[in-house]
């Protein structure tokens, strides 16, 4: 990739929300082609890499930033903040990685409420000794003057529900090879989808990329846990009675988990057209069943032992229930 | 009353912020260091399956991946009451060596390199890996990246996912490995053992050699006397993948070595109301305070607890490089808190030299990779070093396995009071009335938090790709004509 | 002021929806508070339709369909059933009672049954209460 000369230099952000720092890590898994990132894009925010300070970014131009890459889920009202600035400072918001588009693995918190966080993390936890039940406090004085904290939400977002983002790149994280083949195309000026789109990832589902054996019958009789087959590294890990998310997600990451022999979670989001992932994935679970007594299906069913942590491993906030609801419990 | 405030904190992994205070005579009357993020994993783990918790963990930490996976792994092995197989072991093992080698090659050349080959209280756009490169060349770049594509390249091959590894399952890990691969690892391994060792020795030519900043790390704003943590083996040598959890106290002595199953009885965690981190201390001393020294509970875990730790290293050329540190600086234990960084580079050496280790053990191609799993699902812990700390993960679960309680003390999180004390000590030190607070002035306070090891390095600056070069343009004799030079 | 549940009924072309036409041709009588949506099987129903209705507002839903064997395209309401039994896992771990769901088999010519079967889902909604799921998506904090 050749600098291309005249073309000023595309000034671009990543930051993050509720994040791991795993789709920072992404971005520098270019390694070598790190010379040609930098030689089309200018980092002007980024605060994993660079000293530019919030003040800094607040001061920006309307649309200074060419392209922002938004990665982690909106948990707090420093990341809702941080959205919101960005959106507004940037001509293209891409909400990257799995947590900005469907809520990710901090999404899981949303079988929770924001009382049963705290009280877990800062009084019943385990090795906790905290006989004031103090909790963090989003303002609090000290002799020095007031000091603050970002208001903990109850409920986890998307991107998307905080504000309104132009593309998608699914994964947890997005796959390097991917994100240089939209940089590719972003710098060459090439045409891009229209506003909305997911970018980055195959509209097929990981089953046509997988290089696991498969048939197109698939009988089950049994769900088995990961570690209750052997696996012989060779066959869909749904023939074996393994739930793997493979039909209902994107191919794009390169099957990565499958090649370690481990079954898919789903973090490349459902295909196109789909907008919950999880009640595709159970439909399709369904339809596998090979059973059609009600007591029959029961029994199968009852050995999927966690199915709303399973087919919604990274996309709870992102599903059409979003959270869980507190109907007739504790 | 004047207050600075730094927000974000740049140049880590994680959000934090720090608020400084200064009296009306503009010296520091107290400084704050406030973690603003909770995701709550502790919570929402509960309910999973806990051969998924592996795998779900690693999202705790996109640059540590790997340690929360090996935690955990543990962890879960303990819940099913087995040990894996030793080709298992092994390879977990060989996958976090590679797994450290990336990880302490990038801090240190994107991280610690700049503060010290640039110079601490240099110009802003300087104090990169760019700056750095502008000093040594960009050869190294070039190396310092190709050094950590190959331990990433390692860990993809053993642990499926590069970043978030998928290897652990109840009882061993999913894969093996064939023979060429074996073969390919040994080779890279060796790459690591020279790189590790060109490292100590720019290291050595580019901090040591200069008297400013072997001053700066032994008599800076930045030493801490506290108890000091690490994992052993049954040499009490430093091990980050198995042993036992010991502690030193500020003269060095023992304090207390325990097994995981014991953690609770020796490390408890309090909470502030202005930070979402809770705060560790030992629990035999008990909290006394933001305070130093011998009756202080506040500990630290770090690359240099580790070395102080234990009593040495367990392969030959890191253990002549651990000599040589404790010589230099003056004896066990050492409180320096910029020495992080020249324990960081011996543990690198040590991390390559074990993985060339495990890749020529006839064990690692084995083939038998899974223990059975005869005992009904409970309760378990498992520790192992994380980069910046010792990490603990505790797991209680019902008789089918899936999670009713965890409990995870995290590498940095060990660190959370040290960390506000160095903070604090590096602004005292550094803001007195009449000095003008520069932003040179607001690095070198933040320097005494990146010593720590947050997470993440790697510069992504624009690097100008210039190399030095000479030409020399020559007559068909030889006869030389013209050099040309580029700087 | 007494709470009139919102129940949304998939109801299959072949069978159950000609059952429940049956019930109102013959003039009778049931419960106003089933809102019906014909679908051609009942295997037709994906999940997302049941979640759908949940978000939108309705207190329980009700799935027909034909009865083991006479399934119009032979295994359409087996596979129904097998999402149904998935279904209900699913939302009872989402905090909604899975007592909001029910299915039933309702053939062409039982007509009294799907009257009957109207109004007992539609009390055993009401002694439920209000779905609170559209109310707390609307009001995320």
């Amino acid at each position: 990739m050749t600098e291309q000369k005249n073309k000023p230099k595309l000034k671009m952000a990543v930051y993050w929300g509720a994040a791991c720092g795993g789709c920072c890590v992404s971005v520098l898994d270019v390694h070598e082609k790190l010379f040609d990132v930098v030689a089309n894009a200018d980092l002007v925010f980024w605060p994993i890499a660079l000293d530019i300070k919030y003040a800094d970014v607040e001061a920006m131009e309307d649309k200074f930033i060419d392209i922002t890459l938004f990665n982690g889920a909106v948990r707090n009202s420093e990341n809702e903040h941080m959205a919101k600035v960005l959106r507004q400072k940037s001509k293209l918001l891409v909400a990257y990685g799995s947590c900005a588009h469907m809520g990710g693995i901090p999404g899981l918190a949303n079988f929770s409420t924001k009382e049963e966080i705290l009280k877990q993390v800062y009084l019943k936890n385990i090795t906790t000794e905290n006989e004031d039940a103090t909790l963090p406090n989003v303002s609090y004085e000290v002799e020095e003057g007031t000091l603050t904290l970002p208001k903990f939400y109850n409920d986890v977002r998307t991107l998307d529900q905080t504000v309104v983002v132009d593309y998608y790149m699914p994964g947890c994280p997005p796959q390097t090879e991917r994100l240089l083949e939209v940089f590719m195309a972003i710098v060459s000026g090439n045409e891009l989808p229209p506003k909305g789109s997911v970018i980055g990832a195959y509209d097929k589902g990981q089953c046509d990329e997988c290089t696991r054996k498969k048939t197109d019958n698939k009988h089950i009789k049994e769900f088995k846990r990961p570690f209750e087959i052997e696996d012989d590294g060779e066959t869909c890990f749904l023939e074996q009675g393994v739930i793997c998310l493979g039909p209902a997600t994107r191919g794009g990451c390169g099957h990565r988990c499958i090649e370690g022999n481990a079954p898919c979670r789903g973090c490349y989001g459902p295909p196109p057209d789909v907008s919950d992932p999880g009640a595709k994935m159970m439909s399709a679970v369904a339809t596998m069943i090979d059973a059609n007594e009600p007591e029959e299906i029961e029994r199968i069913t009852n050995q999927i032992v966690d199915p709303a942590g399973t087919f919604y491993r990274f996309s709870l906030p992102g599903s059409i229930l979003r959270r869980k609801v507190k109907e007739s419990l504790q | 009353m004047k207050r600075i405030t730094i927000d974000p904190i740049t140049r880590l992994e994680g959000h934090g912020k720090i608020e400084i205070f200064l009296n009306d005579e503009g010296d520091v009357d107290n400084v704050y260091f406030q973690v603003p993020e909770l995701r709550g994993f502790e919570k929402f783990c509960e309910g999973r399956p806990v051969e998924e918790l592996p795998q779900i963990v690693t999202k705790i930490c996109g640059v540590c991946p790997g340690c929360h996976h090996m935690a955990s792994g543990k962890a879960v092995d303990a819940v099913y009451g087995v040990e894996p197989p030793p080709t298992a072991k092994k390879l977990r093992e060989l996958f976090y060596m590679a797994h450290f080698v990336h990880s302490h090659i990038a801090h240190f050349y994107a991280l610690a390199a700049p503060d010290f080959v640039v110079g601490p209280t240099a110009a802003k756009a300087e104090r990169n890996i760019l700056g750095v490169i502008n000093k040594v060349g960009v050869n190294i770049g070039t190396e310092v990246i190709k050094q950590r594509r190959i331990a990433q390249e390692i860990q993809a091959l053993i642990g499926g996912h590069q970043t978030h590894v998928v290897m652990n399952i109840p009882g061993g890990v999913r894969k093996g490995l064939t023979e060429e691969q074996r073969a390919d690892i040994e080779k890279k391994a060796k790459g690591f053992i020279d790189f590790a060792k060109f490292s100590l020795n720019l290291f050595g030519d580019v901090v040591l050699e200069n008297k400013e900043y072997v001053d700066l790390i032994l008599n800076g704003p930045y030493s801490l006397k506290l108890h000091s943590m690490g994992l052993v083996d049954e040499n009490n040598k430093v091990n980050f993948y198995d042993g036992k959890v010991r502690v030193v106290d500020t003269e060095g002595e023992e304090h207390c070595k325990y097994s995981p199953n014991d953690y609770q009885d020796f490390v408890a965690e309090r909470v502030e109301p202005w930070s979402y981190l809770k705060f560790p201390y030992l629990k035999k001393i008990g909290w006394k305070g933001f305070v130093e020294g011998q009756d202080s509970g506040v500990y630290q875990a770090t690359p240099l607890s580790r070395l102080n730790a234990a009593d040495g290293m367990a392969t030959p050329f890191a253990q002549s490089e651990y000599e040589k540190m404790f010589g230099i600086l003056g004896g066990k234990p050492v409180h320096a808190t910029l020495a992080m960084h020249w324990a960081r580079l011996i543990e690198l050496l040590y991390s390559a030299e074990r993985s060339l280790e495990l890749a020529t053990d006839p064990d690692i191609i084995g083939k038998d990779l899974r223990s059975p799993l005869p005992n009904i699902p409970n309760e378990g812990i498992g520790i192992v070093e994380a980069q910046r700390g010792t990490l603990t993960h505790h797991y209680i679960t019902d008789d089918k396995g899936l999670v009713l309680k965890a409990n995870l003390i995290v590498g940095t999180t060990n660190n959370n009071a040290a960390i506000c004390m160095s903070l604090k000590k590096a602004a005292q030190g550094l803001i007195k009335k009449g000095v003008e607070v520069t932003d040179g002035i607001l690095n070198m306070i933040e320097m005494a938090f990146r010593a720590y090891d947050p997470c993440f390095s790697c510069a992504t600056h624009s690097l100008p790709g210039e190399m030095p070069m000479i030409v020399n343009i020559r007559e068909m004799d030889g006869t030389l004509i013209r050099t040309v030079k580029r700087k | 002021m007494d709470f009139e549940p919102t129940i949304v009924s998939f109801l299959c072309n072949w069978c159950s929806y000609t059952g429940a036409d049956l019930a109102g041709t013959s003039r009778m009588k049931y419960a106003h508070n089933i809102r019906i949506i014909r679908v051609m099987c009942s295997g037709r129903i994906d999940p997302i339709f049941v979640l759908e209705s949940f978000k939108d507002g309705a207190d329980g839903v009700l799935i027909c369909g034909c009865h083991p064997g006479d399934c119009h395209y032979h295994e359409g309401n087996y596979k129904c059933l097998r999402r149904y039994h998935l279904l209900k896992k699913y939302i009872a771990q989402m905090g909604i009672d899975p007592g909001r769901l029910h299915l039933e088999w309702i053939s062409a010519s039982e007509g009294k049954q799907f009257a009957e079967l109207a109004d007992s889902f539609t009390e055993t909604v009401r002694g439920l209460g209000p779905c609170h799921v559209k109310e707390i998506i609307e009001n995320f904090a």
